[in-house]
C-alpha cells in the first residue's frame, strides 16, 4: 500500500501531490550524512588500532572495549553517572516546589514567573558557568564578602571541587526540569488537591499519593532533561571541576584531542552513548503506559 | 482552594535567587572600577568601552552570527518541508523517519563533537567555519522538525482540502494556507535554533577550523587564560541580548 494515501484529507495537501519523498528527501540525506554516518564512523573507529603517532590503522579489534574494564576509567565513570544522578536529584528537589508554586499562581503571574525560569534557560551556558567561577574561586566574591565580614581568615577553597561541578551542573539544568514539571502540574485538576485536604491529607500524602502519581510523565521527563546532559557534562567539570572531578565528556575530549587515542575514544563514546539511549528506552517504557491510558479514555 | 504555604514560598524564592543571584552579581561588577574583580572600586564604563575596542572578540562575535543566520537558514530550509512529510506518513516508516531524524537531540553532545570530527577527518574535509555551520545544523534540524511538526498537528487538515477544492494549485494551498498558519511556530523554531547555535560551544570546540573563532570559543579562551572584568562586561551584553531574544519568541507566540 502506498503509504503516502492512506489518509483521505492527506490527499489534498502538498505532500501527496509534490510525493512525500520530495519534501523529506533533503531532510533526510542532511541526517543520515551528518549524524548517522559520523556515528558510523565513530563505531567503526572503535573497532580499529591505533596508529603509532594518533590517527587510526584499519586492523580489528576489540581491545578498545576491553581497555575500558581499565579501573581508572571505571572510576570516571561512575563518578560522572553519581554527579549526574545528585544533579537530577537536586533538581528534582528546588525545581518540584518551584513548578507546583508556578503552577498554583494566577495565569498572569504565572506567565510572568514562566519568563524567569526562561531567561537562564536562554542564556549562553559559559556566561552561567562564568558566573560560579567569578563567585567561588580564592579572590572570589564570596571568600571577599566573607572576609570583610570577618567570618573567616583565610579564603575557601571553593571552586575546583566536585561539589562545584555539582552546584554549577544544578544551576545549569535546574530550567530543563522546571518547565516540564510546570507543564505536568499545571494540567492537574484543582478539586483533586481539594479533595485530598478535605480527606485530611496532610502534605506529605497529598504529595506522594496525589502529586506523584499525576504528575510522573512530567517528573520522568524532566529527570532524563537533567541526567542525560549532565552525564555528558563537558563544560562544567572542565571549568568549575579539579584534577579529580573529570567526567566522561572530558576523558573523551582527552582521548581525542590531547592523548590523539580515536579509537579509545571512540569507543568511550560508544558506551556514553549505550548509557543514554538505557535510560531513554527506560524512559519510553515508563511513558506508555500512561499515554495507552490517556488514549483509551 | 488554600493559599500558598509560607514554606513553597520561600522554596521558589530561594530557587530564583539561586537561579538569578549569579547573573545579577557578574552584571553588576561589570560596572566595577577595579581590575582586581571581587571588591568594589566606583563605577565605570571602562570595561565596556574595551569589550568595544576588542578587534579579536568583535571578530569572533561577527563569525558567531554568520554561522547561526547559515546554519538556521539551512535547518529552516531542510527542516520545514522534512517536518511536513513526517506529517503526511503513517505508519511503521514515520516511526524509523521519527527515531533517525531525532537523533542528534538526544546523542550527548561531547559524541555529536568527536563523531562530526572523526567524520569530517575521513573525508579530508577541513575543518574550518564550513565545518562549523555544517555542524549547527546537524543538531538544530530536529529542534526546527519538533517545533513545526506540534505547529501542524494542530492544524485542520479540511483548510488544505479546501482550497485543493477551489482549484489551488499545490503551491498556492502551501503559500496562501499553510505557510501563514504555520509561520509563527516556523519563526519561534528558527529563533530557537539561532541561540542554540549562538551558545553553542562544544560541538563548535571540536570541528572549528583554526582562525574559525567563533564568540563562545573566545569566551572560554578568555576565562581560561585568567579573569578580567571585560568577561563580565560580555556576559551582560550577552544576558541582555538572551532576554532580547526571549522578548521575540514570546512575540511570536502571541501571534
Amino acid at each position: 500500500m502506498n503509504p503516502w494515501s492512506s489518509s483521505k484529507e492527506a490527499a489534498a495537501g502538498l505532500c501527496s501531490r509534490f510525493g512525500g519523498w520530495r519534501l523529506l528527501g533533503p531532510g533526510l540525506l542532511w541526517t543520515t550524512v551528518f549524524c548517522l554516518l559520523p556515528m558510523v564512523v565513530v563505531l567503526a573507529v572503535s573497532l580499529a588500532t591505533r596508529g603509532t603517532y594518533g590517527g587510526v590503522v584499519w586492523e580489528f579489534s576489540l581491545d578498545n572495549y576491553r581497555d575500558l574494564l581499565h579501573p581508572l576509567y571505571g572510576r570516571i565513570f561512575g563518578q560522572s553517572l553519581l554527579l549526574a544522578g545528585m544533579t537530577t536529584g537536586m533538581c528534582l528537589a528546588l525545581g518540584f516546589p518551584l513548578a507546583y508554586y508556578i503552577a498554583r499562581l494566577p495565569p498572569r503571574r504565572q506567565a510572568l514567573w514562566l519568563i524567569f525560569i526562561m531567561i537562564p534557560f536562554w542564556t549562553n551556558f559559559l556566561v552561567r558557568t562564568y558566573a560560579w567561577i567569578f563567585i567561588l574561586r580564592t579572590e572570589g566574591l564570596l571568600n571577599t564578602v566573607l572576609m570583610q565580614l570577618q567570618l573567616i581568615s583565610t579564603p575557601l577553597d571553593l571552586l575546583y571541587s566536585n561539589q562545584a561541578v555539582l552546584l554549577g551542573l544544578v544551576y545549569g539544568y535546574l530550567p530543563f526540569m522546571v518547565l516540564p514539571l510546570y507543564a505536568a502540574i499545571e494540567r492537574i485538576d484543582p478539586a483533586l488537591i481539594e479533595a485530598a485536604w478535605d480527606l485530611y491529607a496532610d502534605r506529605w500524602s497529598l504529595f506522594r499519593r496525589v502529586l506523584i502519581p499525576l504528575t510522573k510523565p512530567g517528573i520522568i521527563a524532566g529527570c532524563v532533561l537533567v541526567f542525560i546532559p549532565s552525564l555528558g557534562a563537558y563544560l562544567t567539570p572542565d571549568l568549575l571541576g579539579g584534577a579529580r572531578s573529570m567526567m566522561v565528556g572530558n576523558l573523551i575530549q582527552h582521548e581525542y584531542l590531547v592523548a590523539r587515542d580515536w579509537p579509545l575514544g571512540s569507543a568511550l563514546s560508544i558506551l556514553l552513548m549505550l548509557i543514554v539511549m538505557g535510560s531513554l528506552l527506560w524512559y519510553f517504557n515508563a511513558q506508555s503506559p500512561q499515554i495507552r491510558e490517556r488514549g483509551e479514555q | 482552594m488554600r493559599g500558598q504555604g509560607i514554606w513553597l514560598q520561600s522554596i521558589s524564592g530561594l530557587g530564583i535567587a539561586f537561579l538569578y543571584l549569579p547573573i545579577i552579581v557578574l552584571v553588576v561588577f561589570s560596572f566595577n572600577a577595579s581590575r582586581l574583580s571581587a571588591t568594589w572600586q566606583g563605577f565605570s564604563w571602562h570595561w565596556y568601552g574595551v569589550l568595544w575596542h576588542d578587534e579579536a572578540l568583535l571578530a569572533a562575535a561577527a563569525n558567531s552570527l554568520w554561522v547561526a543566520v547559515l546554519s538556521t537558514s539551512l535547518v529552516v530550509l531542510l527542516g520545514v518541508p522534512a517536518a511536513m512529510g513526517l506529517e503526511r506518513l503513517r505508519g511503521r516508516g514515520r516511526q524509523a523517519l521519527e527515531t533517525i531524524f531525532l537523533l542528534p537531540l538526544v546523542l550527548p553532545e561531547v559524541m555529536m563533537g568527536v563523531a562530526l570530527l572523526l567524520f569530517f577527518v575521513m573525508i579530508h574535509w577541513p575543518l574550518s567555519l564550513a565545518t562549523v555551520v555544517v555542524g549547527h545544523a546537524a543538531f538544530n534540524l530536529p529542534v526546527v522538525i519538533v517545533m513545526v511538526r506540534a505547529r501542524l498537528q494542530k492544524l485542520d487538515p479540511r483548510l488544505e482540502e479546501a482550497a485543493s477544492d477551489l482549484g489551488a494549485s499545490a503551491w498556492q494551498t502551501f503559500y496562501r494556507v499553510t505557510w501563514p498558519l504555520v509561520r509563527p511556530a516556523v519563526l519561534g523554531a528558527a529563533l530557537l535554533a539561532f541561540t542554540i547555535s549562538l551558545d553553542d560551544f562544544i560541538v563548535t570546540f571540536f570541528v572549528a577550523g583554526p582562525g574559525a573563532t567563533t564568540l563562545p570559543l573566545k569566551v572560554y579562551s578568555m576565562i581560561k587564560s585568567g579573569l578580567s572584568p571585560e568577561i563580565n562586561a560580555l556576559s551582560s551584553v550577552l544576558v541582555l541580548a538572551s532576554m532580547g531574544l526571549v522578548g521575540l519568541s514570546l512575540m511570536f507566540q502571541r501571534r
